[in-house]
């Protein structure tokens, strides 16, 4: 399952990242790396954009980037 | 005195700049989102007998070349003179913080750890043992805060204790396969004696994370052949180790396992409520389906409050500088002298004070936006919808910066990371009405539109221009910038309630700048329309009339003639002379010769249409004692559907020269901004005819 799939106020643990270098460095700045636990907060209209929250950062990502993140 | 030069690099958002305020007191822009410090700037202050130049570089979540604000901060950290690092972290989120410092340490320079908004964090119940989080790290680390004030006369004696050091030793202690690989790179480089600014290790490092600059710099030397095959075997080694044939992922993995075992060894967390501030208001104002109208209804009551609140105090500036004009016609009598001074200067710079209170009002508004942290809840509102025209929920930040001035706009749009975001972000700011234009529509609703509709005009006035933009955006990236989409991803800030003196200080620092724009450049600009609109002087005509005024019989025939003598005289002035040679462009339009004048001189700033406006209305008006003030003369003397398209012009048209100047700069080439000017005066001028037909049909 991919992060855009999780519902709101779900809980689940990240087990692969599959973005490109760039994408993937941020990504681990904020801490969305594999093993890190990712909440959802928040889905904007049309589900276009959602807010995830790890640790105590909040991040906002469209969902074609969400799509990139691996959940279970 | 020796001097001490540090760089202060931090995430996005953890007080850097209000830190250095503090420290330094300076007065750099402080906001609750990331990206308000866009370049860098220098602070310079003097303590103990050290003489301290403080660089404040852009926020940067790690050393990459992500966006152009971290390329400025790797860029200085890597080729440029400093003496230390002043690493400021956010105590609140202290592991995602100490992974920026993990590769600051890699750098093997002089570090010092601030350990900022310890209020917060005390409060949030998190402690932190600064003692042993130093140890760990190898660096001395500080309390500090930059609200309350506390920590900072430590946190100068550390810098400058840490700058009289001898020698830096590297602490930094990786997982022992990574340390085996380092080691063996850095006692090939000791053999071969290779010379290096920074040290051997952090170079060893730097290899391994395949950094670009570093290979490029080897490549042409004769030991990088034997190099070569010490990294190569060095890479099997982690390969095989991690299971995984990214380098950079090893690194993070490095990284994230220091800050890990950094935190847990030193931070302490008490028990947390279950739903903190944040979330509370969150709830409210990200909610899928209220939160976009709650954010629409508070940018109405914004312009509402702009013009109602704005309006009381207008109506004294007004009558004050009505007053001035006729004082001091009075005092110097009917002399060339009287008629600039009055005519001139205080008729310009009065229609632009005139405006103060609304722009002040409008500027505190965005200050509220940008302090409390809310401006990146909106981008998140707005992405879904901004994609669709083919922007980024990152440009809202720039487009709102652009309802203040275009110029910091501009700069702001450094957060996007693709270039061609960035320059579709840049063509449409400008459809962003900035502060400078407010005058104009505050002046043109107030003189057609009844009060009470005036707060909704102006709303409209302003979202009708977004819309417009947007639409914009659409077109031109259908068109001219045609490409994939940047990622959106965007650190949501916690909301705090900024300090009366941070907005007291934002505000108040923007009404001065209006306001010397007002005694100085639009000051000269005032006295040189005045001057173009008064010469050459014509004795011929003067003398023809002067016989034809003897002659009058009657007070009423006198006062025509003095009329139509005075409006002879405008309109064969120089300023008559070029307004009449553009008349035929804006005719179509619905504008007079002044209405054109006005919207030239606006391309030198938009504070000077008005009072081009007050100054020609001012003229050739001189009998008519009873309409004194600005707003009656505009409504004397210009039709409503004229006034409409006149604003539908101002709202489009190109901003100021001083923001066309930075676009150039921020575009990269002045054929984008040819490309502006064409592209939105012939928007400009389309609109305004639509609007000018329109409007005739219903009146």
């Amino acid at each position: 399952m991919t992060l855009d799939n999780l519902k709101k106020g779900q809980t689940a643990v990240v087990i692969a990242v599959n973005a490109g270098k760039e994408l993937k460095n941020r990504f681990s700045s904020f801490g969305l790396v594999k093993g890190a636990y990712v909440y959802t907060e928040e889905y904007s209209l049309a589900k276009k954009t959602m807010e995830i929250r790890i640790n105590k950062t909040r991040i906002a990502i469209r969902s074609s980037e969400a799509e990139k993140v691996e959940v279970v | 005195m020796s001097v001490i030069k540090v760089a202060l690099v931090g995430q996005p958002n953890v007080g850097k700049s209000a830190l250095i305020n503090s420290v330094g007191n300076a007065r750099l822009r402080v906001g609750n989102f990331s990206g308000v410090t866009v370049k860098k700037e220098v602070v310079r202050f003097t303590r103990d007998d050290y003489d301290f130049e403080i660089t404040d570089l852009p926020g940067s979540y790690s050393l990459t070349d992500y966006t152009i604000e971290e390329r400025v901060t790797k860029h200085y950290l890597d080729d440029n003179d400093y003496d230390l690092i002043l690493n400021v972290v956010d105590s609140t989120n202290i592991e995602r913080n100490l992974y920026l410092t993990t590769e600051l340490l890699s750098l093997n320079k002089k570090v010092v750890v601030a350990l900022n908004m310890t209020d917060e964090a005390v409060k949030e119940g998190v402690h932190i043992d600064e003692n042993q989080l130093g140890k760990i790290l190898g660096v001395s680390c500080v309390k500090t805060s930059a609200v309350e004030k506390t920590g900072i006369d430590e946190l100068i004696q550390t810098l400058i204790k840490t700058y009289n050091l001898r020698e830096n030793r590297f602490h930094l202690q990786f997982s022992e396969v990574y340390e085996q690989e380092i080691c063996h790179i850095v006692s090939f480089l000791e053999e071969k004696k290779v010379q290096c600014k920074i040290s051997l290790k952090a170079l060893a490092i730097k290899l391994l994370r395949e950094d670009k600059d570093t290979y490029l710099r080897f490549h042409e030397e004769p030991v990088w052949i034997e190099l070569q095959t010490i990294v190569n075997e060095a890479y099997k080694h982690l390969y095989l180790h991690y299971d995984t044939k990214d380098l950079d992922d090893i690194f993070n993995d490095e990284k994230l396992a220091l800050t890990k075992g950094a935190v847990i060894e030193t931070v302490q967390f008490d028990k947390q409520e279950k739903q903190t501030f944040t979330d509370k208001i969150d709830s409210l104002l990200m909610h899928q389906f209220v939160g976009l109208p709650i954010f629409l209804f508070m940018m109405w009551g914004l312009f509402q409050l702009t013009f109602e609140v704005g309006s009381i105090p207008m109506d004294w500036i007004d009558a004050f500088f009505a007053l001035l004009i006729d004082a001091t016609k009075s005092f110097l009598g009917d002399t060339e002298l009287a008629s600039v001074i009055a005519d001139g200067a205080i008729a310009g710079v009065g229609a632009v004070v005139l405006f103060l209170p609304n722009i002040i009002i409008l500027f505190l508004g965005i200050a509220l936006l940008e302090t409390t942290g809310y401006m990146s809840r909106v981008a998140f509102l707005l992405d879904g919808f901004f994609h669709k025209f083919g922007l980024h929920g990152k440009s809202f930040i720039p487009l709102v910066s652009g309802f203040g001035c275009s110029v910091p706009a501009y700069m702001a749009a450094r957060t996007l990371k693709n270039d061609r975001d960035r320059l579709l972000t840049l063509f449409i700011i400008g459809f962003m009405s900035c502060g400078a234009r407010l005058p104009i529509y505050v002046l043109f609703v107030g003189a057609f539109f009844a009060e009470h509709h005036a707060g909704n005009l102006l709303f409209l006035i302003y979202i009708t221009g977004a819309l417009l933009g947007i639409i914009a955006a659409k077109v031109l990236k259908m068109t001219a910038f045609k490409g994939d989409d940047e990622p959106f991803v965007m650190e949501m800030p916690k909301y705090r309630l900024p300090s009366f003196k941070l907005i007291w200080h934002t505000v108040s620092g923007q009404a001065m700048m209006y306001l010397k724009k007002a005694g100085t450049f639009i000051l000269l600009a005032s006295v040189l329309v005045w001057f173009a609109s008064n010469y050459p002087k014509l004795p011929e005509i003067e003398q023809q009339y002067q016989v034809k005024i003897e002659q009058a019989d009657n007070e009423r025939a006198i006062s025509a003639l003095n009329n139509e003598l005075a409006q002879y005289k405008l309109e064969h002035s120089y300023l008559g002379i070029i307004g009449h040679a553009s008349e035929p462009f804006f005719a179509p339009l619905g504008y007079d010769w002044r209405m054109a004048i006005a919207l030239e001189t606006g391309l030198a700033a938009k504070e000077v249409v008005v009072a081009t406006l007050g100054v020609l209305y001012g003229l050739g008006e001189e009998q008519d004692e009873e309409s004194s003030g600005l707003i009656e003369k505009i409504r004397a003397n210009i039709s409503l559907p004229a006034g409409i398209s006149f604003i539908v012009f101002v709202m489009i048209y190109l901003p100021c020269l001083a923001a066309s100047m930075v676009f150039m700069r921020e575009a990269g080439s002045w054929k984008y901004l040819a490309y502006l000017f064409v592209f939105t005066t012939a928007t400009a001028w389309s609109l305004s005819f639509i609007a000018f037909n329109t409007a005739q049909l219903f009146t």
